[in-house]
């Protein structure tokens, strides 16, 4: 039996990438979203929640309108980078990415909002700006389970496969992810790899769950 | 000095009840005291003047710099107020030590300055060994140092306390109001101070102010306040009068005394003398109130209203005993011991003693 080990790298690749344009991007609206009130947050926050409860073939088909060659964003990506954005393996960071953001975004709003508020509100008497606030006080208070955040988001990310196939394809050596080879293997009657694939991919998230269990249950904020 | 009137309205929710803040705080005292109730509305005074709340209506001018006005929209941010801001439990950072969190709030100042000054108010502060530690790493004495010492660094224009002394023993409540004794004279920042407690507001207040349900109910000197509350409320609320109706049966503008008879709360009727009530005719119905330890008692005596004790109870300094018809007396301890098991005494309520409550 020879194993294709591709799949198993290129999934940890787009999983490591599209975690942390997830951290940036979820620590960026967190902070939008806690301890302030706009209008339209509650609809903010009801678009952020939505990947986690629509089908992936929907996600996948609003990604393909979206970023599609025809579609204007698709049109500046090619323009910028030269190459089409779907069915690339980049194409599968956007679909993991979409896969695992809003748990990420969910987790450190939460984690931002447990924050006692005392503690902000004493850093604004003292001067500090609200961006110093965030960096200095907010940010270094929930750090953990941010990262516990983080860890879960990357489990996550792994295991995308709907979103993934429709946008990325199923190309072997270019963009098949791990689930999607899985799917392969199993089609295609290779049992033992499908197996292999499986037991190595369920001990990488189980230990990416472990991390995140134990960075979760440390807590600075607790202390004082 | 402060100057702010401040209004704000909560409509009730399905787990609160609506609520209205509508005070004037007008003083340019050292030491202000906001005391009240649970739910009068103190906390949420500190919040509007320090910024996070926004009122409804009103005006805040803090030394003659306008930090809110609602007619011409003028809403400084709470970092630019400059209002200091100690609150009920330690709000210094837990991932920060001593000397960092210091440091956080000296921010505006350039690097070496920043230290030394730093320095300086650890060590006034008699912080310097701990100053490498956590705040979970330290006392309760020495966080609330820290936190005052840390808010003084921003140079506040004033300083908000938010019930200092919860959850501290006696000895480190004395030493806090020594510190805050010190920081009066030393910065000369007014204070501002959140209590509860009536011996602290008595202790620290050069005013008070008495805040129930949303309003000033009454404001002025401590002592003045309890010698003479405005109304019953207030004297409830200070907790330490005997409040009862009172019929003026008699009375001698000449000699300046009156004749009363009383009644008590279970219906115990009594007659004694009073001072002239001017203002009032014969045949007034009053509601007065005395304070505890104002009462006299004794086993024996030829003036005076026996009763009945139902319980006697050791305070630090005194006995409080507790008569029949609701009537407490604050004795002191001396000479009261030998007799502490007597069951009936007379009680002799003095005439000055007596005040009319609206």
């Amino acid at each position: 039996m020879t194993i294709d080990w591709f799949p198993l790298w290129l999934s940890l690749r787009v999983a490591a990438l599209s975690t942390l344009i997830a951290l940036l991007a979820g620590l960026w609206l967190a902070w939008l979203l806690t301890g302030r009130e706009f209008k339209g947050k509650h609809l903010v926050e009801a678009c952020v929640t939505l990947p986690l409860v629509l089908p992936p073939t929907v996600l996948g088909y609003y990604l393909l309108v979206l970023l599609g060659r025809q579609s204007p964003l698709g049109k500046i990506y090619e323009w910028l980078f030269g190459q089409p954005l779907v069915f690339t393996w980049q194409a599968a960071v956007v679909a993991a990415l979409l896969h695992s953001a809003p748990l990420l975004i969910k987790f450190s709003s939460a984690a931002l909002e447990s924050v006692p508020r005392r503690y902000g509100k004493a850093a604004r008497t003292l001067g500090a700006s609200e961006w110093r606030v965030f960096w200095r006080v907010s940010l270094p208070l929930a750090w953990n389970q941010i990262l516990a955040a983080t860890a879960l988001a990357f489990a996550r990310s792994l295991g995308d496969f709907g979103i993934t196939i429709m946008v990325a394809g199923n190309i072997p050596g270019r963009t098949q992810t791990i689930s999607v080879a899985i799917y392969d293997a199993v089609e295609g009657g290779r049992g033992d790899a499908a197996r292999v694939l499986v037991l190595v991919i369920s001990a990488v998230a189980l230990v990416s769950l472990t991390l995140a269990s134990r960075l979760g249950r440390i807590s600075v904020g607790k202390a004082a | 000095m402060i100057d702010a009137r401040i209004r704000k309205g909560y409509a009730g929710g399905h787990d609160s009840a609506a609520f209205a803040l509508d005070i004037q705080i007008r003083t340019s005292a050292g030491v202000t005291v906001l005391f009240g109730p649970s739910g009068a509305g103190k906390s949420l005074t500190l919040d509007a003047l320090a910024g996070f709340v926004r009122p409804d209506d009103g005006r805040i001018l803090l030394d003659d710099v306008l930090l809110f006005d609602a007619a011409s929209g003028v809403n400084v941010s709470p970092q630019k107020r400059r209002c200091g801001y100690v609150f009920q439990s330690s709000a210094l950072f837990p991932h920060m030590d001593l000397r960092e969190n210091l440091t956080f709030a000296a921010g505006r100042l350039p690097r070496l300055e920043r230290r030394r000054t730093v320095g300086e108010m650890i060590e006034q502060f008699h912080l310097t060994e701990v100053a490498g530690r956590k705040p979970g790493e330290l006392s309760g004495g020495q966080r609330q140092r820290g936190s005052i010492a840390r808010a003084l660094l921003s140079k506040p224009r004033l300083l908000l306390l938010d019930e200092p002394s919860s959850g501290l023993d006696n000895t480190l409540r004395e030493e806090l109001y020594r510190l805050l004794a010190e920081v009066r004279v030393r910065y000369r920042t007014p204070i501002l101070l959140v209590t509860h407690d009536l011996d602290e507001a008595l202790e620290l207040g050069e005013e008070m102010i008495v805040m129930q349900a949303g309003r000033v109910a009454q404001s002025g000197a401590p002592v003045e306040i309890l010698n003479d509350p405005a109304g019953e409320e207030i004297a409830a609320l200070l907790g330490r009068f005997n409040i009862f109706d009172a019929e003026i049966t008699a009375m001698d503008p000449a000699a300046h005394r009156s004749r009363l008879r009383c009644t008590l709360a279970g219906g115990r009727v009594f007659e004694m003398d009073g001072p002239y009530f001017p203002g009032h005719l014969l045949g007034a119905r009053l509601r007065l109130g005395v304070r505890a330890d104002a009462l006299r008692v004794n086993p024996y005596a030829s003036a005076g209203v026996p009763l009945k004790a139902v319980r006697v109870s050791r305070r630090s300094q005194s006995y409080r005993l507790e008569f029949e018809g609701g009537v407490v007396a604050e004795v002191a301890e001396r000479g009261f011991e030998p007799q502490s098991h007597n069951g009936e005494w007379v009680v002799q309520f003095p005439p000055d003693a007596l005040r009319i409550l609206k």
